[in-house]
């Protein structure tokens, strides 16, 4: 009876336009982040901002990255590893080129680079889609994982062949490199994700977000009403592979610390995918849903047996979380094949006409 | 220009100066090849009869290997243990066909791709707990297949050929004849194919699609046998083994998804490929361009043909 929309009229089409077009709604979003940016910060431990929520947060936008391509333009792409590290080995060039600039701007400016990476590997996304389209990806994330590790010149020659994340100021307080604490590096991830999320937000309820949706739903007929498809798909290659360079040099400058090559990898890709999948595709909520779902879940499992008092070793956890998460992604696929995203709709359907069952 | 020649010109003379060096890698990017086509294969047969992409196909590889090992390590004799890995790859089978297949019915392609991926996690942990994660030697002797080289003089040098790649070959083009006659000739491989063609005609025929897909991930299931005794007397068997199902997919991009002699093509071309560049034009790159050149070498090929060189042509309406 809480969550309905009676009374709540609207008068005039931006109204309509709005993304929350509820109150409850508004009400909801607003008190969500007042507690992310004012609460948590005081309030969590290091361990849990630093373990759980920087990666759930950097994961999430990742996986809006590939929501927007996959889900929206219905392009599978397994590269999304190799974007991230073109972000973050470009967002090292540029911080170490230019020390004096606030790093925030090479860590957005790092996304140009993997969305020019992404175009150029979303050429053959012209002649070939589906499954194929997949495989073809897989060039990239091939590609530029050899590149990570074969040419010196990305990490300026340094012997250990890892980025190491020089400390650099926001206005005097430091916010990456070792003396950076946990809660500042929070808050910069939280607010640049908050941001893009509403950026994407804004694609894709406007004229760029339904092109792309028609040419998912069936490219053809998308042409033939006057959607330029090279254009189209290369834009959602670019845009998507831009969130995937942000999320990139993130995790490493405001995360990890310090990387090397294998962070990038063909898993990273992989549980990005994961995340959109059992998120939901096609949903900017679900994204986020999915990183809390695939990053909480092996913490979950990893603390359960030892608090049930069940002594088991390590790898056999390990073994068994593998088991377990496997399961639990088939599980999901069976009960709800359009994702976490979809139960999310549901549940609030159920809200809005209770107690009455429809 | 000192560049170009090196592109250009210098493997070509390093192949004419020493075509005993060329033969050889030829020889070795044929086995690969056929290693690939192996995988693919396994591939092919559940995509062609199921649509799935079937990701777990790796892990099967290794589950079957690691089987067979395991049951030959409690002092099972060689061959009742392959019969038992048999009837293992058959339970597998029929669990996949029941908790994962039959709930996802009707579920776009990209779901059941997960779905397999699902598996393949599921498979990792699940064998590494039973079997352990360390690597095993596979038991080529027990299985009566050969061992060591036959070194062949030619073209003034010598050509080693090592037995046990000459006998996955041989078994691998026995294999894929069994199957082309079982496909062509028995009433189960036509209604293999009516599945194939479409689902719904099929089950309106009265085809089980349920049988069917037990059937085909069965027969994934041996090839994943085959595979894993070949790639396993060739290196190790163990778990990391399994991303070499990665190492399939510009096969399948290269042949189509849809075809068995695409698939051999393919695995043949890929694994010639990849040798030759790895060994005249890798060390310009500083080496390591096997990982990402099948890649490319597939992507060239789409490039001109979508559907892969085999592939069925790909027709859409609005």
């Amino acid at each position: 009876m809480l969550y309905r929309e009676v009374g709540q009229y609207k008068t005039t089409y931006e109204a309509d336009h709005a993304i929350f077009p509820l109150l409850q709604d508004r009400i909801g979003i607003a008190v969500i982040l007042a507690i992310a940016f004012l609460f948590v910060p005081f309030t969590a431990s290091d361990f849990v901002v630093n373990s759980m929520l920087i990666p759930i947060l950097i994961f999430a936008l990742a996986a809006i990255g590939l929501n927007l391509l996959t889900g929206y333009a219905g392009l599978i792409s397994l590269g999304t590893g190799g974007f991230m590290g073109v972000g973050a080995y470009g967002c090292y060039k540029l911080a170490t080129a230019f020390p004096q600039v606030n790093i925030l701007v090479p860590i957005l400016l790092s996304g140009f680079f993997s969305a020019a990476v992404g175009v150029v590997f979303g050429l053959p996304s012209l002649r070939i889609k589906g499954f194929y389209l997949a495989v073809a990806t897989l060039a990239s994330q091939f590609f530029l994982s050899w590149c990570f590790v074969r040419v010196p010149w990305l990490v300026n020659y340094n012997v250990s062949g890892a980025i190491e994340v020089p400390t650099r100021t926001f206005f005097g307080i430091p916010i990456t490199g070792p003396n950076a604490t946990a809660t500042t590096r929070y808050l910069v991830v939280l607010a640049v994700v908050v941001a893009m999320t509403w950026l994407a937000s804004n694609l894709v309820h406007g004229r760029i977000g339904r092109m792309w949706m028609a040419v998912r739903d069936m490219d053809i007929a998308a042409e033939l009403i006057g959607i330029r498809l090279y254009r189209t798909k290369l834009l959602a290659f670019a845009v998507s592979s831009f969130y995937a360079g942000v999320a990139g040099a993130m995790l490493v400058f405001l995360w990890l610390g310090a990387s090397e090559a294998d962070s990038f990898d063909i898993n990273a890709s992989f549980l990005v995918l994961f995340m959109v999948i059992i998120g939901g595709l096609g949903s900017l909520l679900g994204s986020y849903l999915g990183s809390v779902l695939i990053l909480g879940l092996p913490i979950v499992l990893r603390t359960l047996p030892g608090s049930l008092g069940v002594p088991l070793n390590s790898a056999t956890v390990e073994h068994l979380q593998f088991m377990i998460v496997g399961a639990l992604i088939i599980l999901f696929l069976i009960v709800e094949p359009n994702g976490l995203a979809r139960l999310w709709q549901i549940g609030k359907q159920k809200l809005r006409v209770w107690p009455f069952p429809y | 220009m000192d560049l170009l020649y090196q592109i250009f010109i210098d493997p070509f003379v390093q192949m004419g100066t020493a075509p005993d060096l060329l033969v050889q890698t030829l020889w070795e990017g044929l086995v690969g090849g056929v290693l690939y086509s192996l995988i693919a294969l396994g591939f092919v047969l559940i995509f062609k009869a199921s649509g799935v992409f079937n990701f777990a196909q790796g892990i099967m590889v290794v589950f079957a290997a690691m089987s067979l090992v395991s049951l030959y390590g409690l002092g099972i004799p060689a061959f009742v243990a392959l019969a038992l890995t048999f009837a293992i790859m058959l339970a597998l089978a029929w669990g996949v066909e029941r908790l994962v297949l039959r709930p996802l019915v009707n579920q776009p392609d990209i779901i059941l791709f997960m779905a397999t991926f699902g598996l393949t996690y599921f498979l990792i942990g699940f064998g590494e707990l039973v079997f352990g994660g360390e690597p095993k030697v596979m038991i080529a002797d027990q299985l009566f297949l050969p061992r060591g080289a036959y070194d062949i003089k030619m073209l003034g040098g010598f050509v080693s050929l090592q037995k046990i790649d000459i006998a996955a070959t041989v078994i691998a083009s026995l294999m894929v004849a069994a199957l082309a006659v079982f496909f062509q000739k028995t009433r189960i491989g036509r209604a293999l194919r009516a599945v194939a063609d479409s689902h719904r005609a099929a089950l309106s025929v009265g085809i089980s699609l349920e049988q069917i897909w037990v059937i085909v991930w069965f027969a994934a299931g041996i090839v994943a046998i085959v595979t894993g005794i070949m790639w396993g007397a060739r290196s190790q068997v163990e778990f990391s083994l399994q991303i070499i199902a990665l190492k399939a997919l510009p096969v399948l991009i290269l042949g189509g998804f849809t075809s068995i002699p695409g698939a051999i093509v393919g695995g043949v071309i890929i694994g010639v490929g990849e040798k030759l560049g790895e060994f005249y034009w890798g060390p310009l790159l500083g080496s390591g361009i096997e990982s990402w050149l099948a890649y490319m070498i597939a992507l060239a090929f789409l490039l001109f043909r979508p559907q892969g060189l085999f592939g069925e042509k790909i027709i859409e309406r609005v």
